[in-house]
């Protein structure tokens, strides 16, 4: 099954190598990865999504925490929490089209970002699932190119 | 029973008690040397840090990008440097110092192609839990990415094989980055930590100022075991009926052997070591079972196999151990103690975690049996055990071999008898000579049998040997060799000479890779691949070349003198033991099979005869007297055959005579 790993780690150079080269040592693919400072400069966040099962989970998380650059991994995946990916979707848009290409990306909140003779660039964010519906809606279109950030993600914990 | 937490806690109230702090700090001055406060070259500055460590003997070979370290070592009064004849056996030797002494071991080569030669010792370190640091020379940080002469990343290229590393990137981390890297290497799981000092700040300016303390917040490795998963272990060896102390490394590395021997004889617990936990358990014992695993004794196998409870005080549940998975000790429980939380539940699920420092936790576990007034309940499983002892002994005398040639395990037998189980180190190399060692050299105390277990590196042990004789002066050290494997590092020998080391090594030599020989001779229809070594160099003329003393033997008559010789000389010694190339590492579990599908145990219930040998070892090209004459004339894979056969002498005759 897929599991959310946010890690945080010290942001030094090399980090990243070290977190994502020990994952994919231990038979692990990355099916999605961001980075990013996080509030404490002198840290990163690194959002990975890998897929696998609960032993060899623990066992990537073990091995992981055992890293001297890491400090803390939260599990994401199962706590409801919140999740956010952003997608650039250049679809074919001939001018009688376009109106109806931009009321599907109002619908999903999307923002048009770039307008071309015969084609419309829209940016959109939001969980897989939404992301995906507003794909498939496109695809009728035509895409010509998507570009799509790793998954980050942030518990929903309101303890503070 | 009603026990508080608090009370199980007293425990660990003993002085023995060791904290991630205590275990870390500075054996030397720290921030106390006279060199504090100074103004220096960062070059200056590496050599004081390693005096400030406590450092005493480091390992090296130098080049333009340390050029400048060891100028600096140059001064030092400290550090003695021993110069090795290749990196890798730089390393090596540090590693023989740090499993020998229990102190990290340190090395310092150049950039390039010195730091790549280390990849392989770092690489054996790491897998054995070996605390190291590695100092590299790099390129000057300009030049850093620009494929300059002699550069190499070797903090990317070594990334998996060590615990931590750092690229040095000013000289106001230098000594911090030194403390944090003894720090690391030597607590929790120990390991290599490799320094990589571009050279320009070898040549900077700098202020000494060195830390005594140190401040890693995602570095904290859990020393002090759960109280309460302490009491329910307890309530398992209770109940136990057919419990069995599985011995690992950490057992050695937690210096826990006194504990081990504590909880084994309080609850009469048989125990079995593995390669890495050899020592931490004394062979005089009668509870010590000797090894387990892939050419371990029958009756540790089968124990392991039909235990109730298997408590794994620092060991890992290697695949050499182990077996097929599936299979074994399939109604076990298990009580898993180890500093490294990943270890636990990776291989075989425990039903008692324990996350912890070994001493501390088998002293807990200890105080609460006797709290509990625990009584040992194994009687029956110990006298069950002796039966199988009895009945499948790991040699015979009266096993039939070819009189005119010395036998492996005989030697190994004699070797052990002359040396004194307690004060003698004995390092191995990789192969069948490393398994008969294993089997047969007996050993009191920790520390004083090194082996490459993880890893199997050939070329380790001659080298280790060396770094362990330079840390233990006096010492009676001997590496058991093959002849493979010793012409991986034979280069040492200069080191060793010119040292004044009086290393001892006995080649078990068969002329050949004694141990693929064996899988192909067993596996591989006797399709000999790349695995003779016919023939080898005269190994007495090189000792002789090096300045060391030598002696060739072949005849089973001289073993025994040629091995006093060599164990009362002062000098270097390299002791040439013709073997022959046939003889395979028994009893076998064959690579993928179950523990107890063992292949090659002696059965006295048949005789003094090797039984249980797959169809696929009855040789079909082979010397079949020769092979017979070993397993006392029959094979157990064809028991209805009982037909004559030709002695290995008359086949010798008609091999001689066919030329
Ligand atoms: C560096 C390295 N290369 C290859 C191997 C694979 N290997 C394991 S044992 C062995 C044979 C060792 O031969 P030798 O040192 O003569 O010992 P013997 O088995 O003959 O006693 C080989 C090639 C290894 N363990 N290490
Ligand atoms: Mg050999």
């Amino acid at each position: 099954m897929k599991h959310v790993l946010s890690v945080l780690v010290e942001n030094k150079p090399g980090v990243l190598s070290r977190v994502t080269g020990l994952v994919s040592r231990r038979g692990f693919n990355i099916e999605s990865l961001s980075v990013g400072p996080v509030e404490d400069p002198t840290m990163s966040r690194v959002t990975a999504v890998v897929d696998a099962d609960d032993v060899a989970y623990e066992q990537i998380t073990k091995q992981l925490h055992k890293l001297i650059s890491v400090h803390k991994i939260t599990d994401l995946t199962d706590d409801g929490a919140i999740e956010r990916e952003l997608v650039l979707f250049k679809v074919n848009a001939s001018p009688e089209r376009r109106n109806e290409i931009i009321e599907i990306s109002n619908i999903f909140r999307g923002k048009i970002v770039d307008v071309g003779r015969n084609s419309l660039t829209i940016e959109a964010t939001g969980d897989a699932s939404k992301l995906q519906g507003l794909e498939d809606l496109f695809r009728a279109y035509g895409i010509k190119e998507i570009v799509r950030t790793g998954k980050i993600a942030m518990s929903r914990n309101a303890k503070d | 029973m009603t026990e508080k937490i608090s009370s199980a806690n007293d425990a660990f109230k003993s002085p023995a008690k060791r904290t991630a702090g205590s275990v870390g700090a500075p054996r030397g001055l720290g921030s106390r040397t006279e060199k504090q406060g100074q103004r220096m070259l960062g070059a200056e500055a590496v050599v004081a840090s390693l005096e400030a460590e406590g450092v005493d003997t480091v390992f090296g070979y130098p080049g333009g990008q340390a050029i400048k370290i060891y100028d600096a070592l140059y001064d030092s009064h400290q550090l003695n440097h021993v110069l090795a004849r290749h990196e890798q056996g730089a390393v090596h030797m540090a590693d023989g110092y740090a499993r020998s002494t229990g102190k990290p071991g340190v090395a310092i080569v150049t950039s390039g192609p010195g730091a790549t030669n280390t990849v392989t010792g770092i690489a054996t370190a790491y897998m054995d839990s070996v605390p190291m640091v590695v100092i590299t020379g790099q390129v000057p940080r300009a030049v850093i990415g620009t494929d300059s002469f002699q550069e190499s990343d070797i903090v990317g290229i070594t990334m998996p094989v060590v615990k931590h590393s750092f690229l040095l990137q000013s000289t106001d981390e230098l000594t911090t980055t030194f403390r944090e890297a003894f720090h690391i290497a030597t607590t929790g799981r120990p390991g290599p930590v490799l320094i990589d000092i571009p050279s320009d700040l070898a040549g900077s300016e700098m202020v000494f100022e060195y830390p005594d303390e140190v401040n890693i917040p995602s570095y904290k490795p859990t020393y002090r075991g759960n109280a309460k998963q302490i009491r329910a272990a307890c309530r398992l060896i209770e109940e136990a009926e057919r419990p069995v102390l599985y011995v690992g490394g950490g057992c050695v590395i937690s210096d826990a052997s006194e504990e081990v021997v504590r909880l084994a004889n309080l609850m009469r617990i048989p125990v079995v070591t593995t390669l890495m936990g050899k020592g931490a358990f004394p062979k005089s014992d009668p509870l010590n079972l000797g090894p387990v695993g892939m050419h371990g004794a029958k009756y540790s196998n089968l124990a392991m196999t039909e235990a109730d409870l298997i408590i794994a005080a620092g060991a890992r549940f290697s695949d050499r151990v182990t077996g097929k998975l599936d299979r074994f000790a399939p109604n076990a429980k298990v009580i898993h103690i180890d500093i490294d939380p990943a270890e636990i539940g990776k291989i075989r699920e425990a039903q008692v975690p324990i996350v912890g420092d070994l001493k501390g936790v088998l002293q807990g576990l200890i105080s609460q049996l006797e709290k509990d007034d625990a009584h040992p309940n194994t009687q029956t499983w110990l006298a069950e055990i002796d039966q199988w002892r009895d009945r499948f002994p790991i040699y015979h005398p009266g096993l039939k071999d070819a009189e005119d040639e010395i036998v492996p395990e005989r030697v190994m037998m004699e070797l052990s008898r002359q040396l004194d189980p307690a004060s003698s180190i004995v390092v191995t190399e990789v192969g069948q000579h490393q398994m008969w060692a294993h089997q047969f050299i007996d050993r009191e105390k920790p520390r004083t049998f090194l082996s490459s277990g993880g890893l199997g590196t050939m070329g380790f042990g001659f080298p280790a040997a060396v770094g362990a004789a330079i840390a233990n002066p006096g010492a009676q050290v001997v590496c058991i060799a093959g002849d493979g494997s010793f012409q991986m590092n034979s280069q040492e020998m200069a080191t060793a000479a010119i040292n004044g080391v009086p290393v001892k090594v006995l080649i078990m030599d068969n002329r050949c890779l004694g141990m693929v020989h064996q899988w192909q001779k067993l596996f591989y229809d006797e399709r000999y691949s790349q695995t003779l070594l016919e023939p080898n160099p005269d190994f007495v003329k090189l000792a002789d070349a090096y300045g060391w003393e030598g002696k060739r033997i072949m005849h089973p008559d001289e073993v025994e003198g040629a091995i006093a010789e060599m164990l009362a000389s002062e000098k270097p010694y390299l002791l040439d033991v013709a073997i022959s190339r046939e003889q395979n590492v028994y009893p076998m579990v064959a690579p993928g099979s179950a523990l107890d599908d063992i292949m090659g145990a002696i059965d006295v219930a048949v005789g003094a005869v090797r039984t249980d040998m797959p169809a696929s070892a009855v040789p079909q090209t082979s010397p079949c007297a020769t092979i017979d004459a070993q397993f006392g004339g029959r094979w157990e894979a064809q028991p209805g055959d009982t037909g004559e056969r030709m002695s290995a002498e008359e086949f010798q005759a008609e091999k001689e005579g066919a030329r």
